[in-house]
């Protein structure tokens, strides 16, 4: 009995240390895609989730138009209601076209977003966006490829939030980043920018 | 007992004087004004209270915590984005409201974070919230919900809509504590 308690205690330990040290790394990565030129920084690559009805998700499931990559998490109580708000205001208003792009929620807080609360969060804002969510190591997978920072933060009390990085990611064919729209990007920029990413749609 | 509803007549003619003087809610020294909320995401467990608190006062004050009955928990937060990244971060001692100053909680700053929603926040809703300040002690205000999305108080008179507590008066507070 206590050889086993050990065993699960260390392999708790070990997973944590893990998880913290893979969110360091990633702050030294961070910077390039939003600074640098965005065209030629190499950003994304292959992962696997499960998206917010259960479906098992890889690269290949948006592969097939330009997509909108958002990372964040249903306990941040500003940021990201107000940036999925706004994504669900350009959708809107890019009409028809609305529909060449793949829209992606990606929670860095994978112990409390579970499918089913990423879809009753999801279900606030417009259908298109769907909410992708997986175990520790998945999300700090996908993160890094992403080049996403993100950094729990203890709070009293035994609770926590979330440091993130807050942009959308505008992703083009060949799953290369042709932008960034920042945390409260003005609607004509941003509506610029999608109509932008719908025209480099694949024809086909 | 004599002494209790002694208090109760000071803290009524208090309530019935308040409202005079104030365009928010305010004790002797601490007005928060136009207080509001914003509706939450569908199972959402977080939201947001933000306000203006003004300190009247020639002491400085600090929000040092709140309480509502619609979450479990909560807490005064300061969020910001920096470098594209979003941190947000307890105020552990309070939030300090300068002498004669002012202090602006708004989104994409301060706010008062409530943990554990019993339930989502409904636009067009309104929720009690008490703020409890060093010196100040508490005072009650009705929050009224906006939209998703929205970033100041949509009305004026959203403040008027709070009540006096009877507790508030950091001195008052206390006694009846005991």
């Amino acid at each position: 009995m206590p050889v086993r308690q050990w065993i699960s205690v260390a392999l708790a330990g070990l997973l944590g240390f893990s998880a913290a040290a893979l969110c360091v790394v990633y702050v030294t990565l961070f910077w390039g895609p939003v600074h640098g030129s965005a065209a030629t920084t190499q950003i994304g690559g292959p992962f696997t989730l499960v998206d917010d009805t259960g479906a098992t998700v890889t690269e290949k499931t948006i592969a097939g138009k330009p997509y909108v990559m958002y990372f964040g998490y249903t306990y941040c109580p500003d940021v990201c209601p107000t940036t999925l708000l706004d994504l669900s205001r350009w959708i809107k208003k890019l009409g028809p076209d609305a529909d060449r792009l793949n829209y992606v929620f990606v929670t860095v807080d994978p112990e409390r977003d579970t499918v089913q609360s990423m879809h009753a969060y999801l279900s606030s804002f417009d259908k298109h966006i769907r909410g992708y969510t997986g175990t520790p190591t998945q999300i700090a997978q996908i993160a890094k490829e992403y080049r996403v920072y993100y950094q729990k933060v203890p709070t009293e009390e035994g609770g926590y939030t979330m440091d993130h990085t807050a942009v959308l990611y505008l992703m083009g064919p060949g799953d290369k980043l042709v932008t960034v729209i920042p945390y409260q990007g003005d609607d004509t920029s941003a509506i610029a920018k999608l109509r932008n990413l719908v025209a480099l749609t694949p024809s086909s | 007992m004599r002494t209790l509803s002694k208090l109760a007549l000071v803290a009524l003619s208090i309530g019935f004087v308040a409202p005079a003087f104030a365009q928010g809610t305010s004790n002797a020294s601490i007005t928060v004004e136009q207080p509001w909320s914003r509706a939450t995401p569908t199972g959402a467990k977080t939201g947001a209270v933000y306000m203006t608190l003004d300190n009247k006062s020639d002491a400085a004050d600090r929000l040092t915590g709140a309480t509502s009955e619609v979450a479990d928990k909560l807490q005064i937060h300061e969020m910001k984005v920096e470098n594209g990244v979003m941190q947000m971060r307890e105020v552990p001692d309070g939030l300090p409201i300068p002498a004669g100053g002012s202090v602006v909680l708004k989104p994409g700053s301060y706010h008062v974070m409530l943990i554990g929603l019993k339930k989502p926040l409904t636009a067009g809703e309104n929720f009690p919230l008490t703020l409890t300040f060093e010196k100040a002690g508490n005072i009650s205000v009705t929050v009224p919900v906006q939209a998703m999305g929205a970033m100041q108080d949509k009305g004026g008179m959203s403040g008027m809509g709070g009540m006096q507590d009877g507790k508030s008066g950091g001195g008052m507070g206390n006694m009846e504590m005991k």
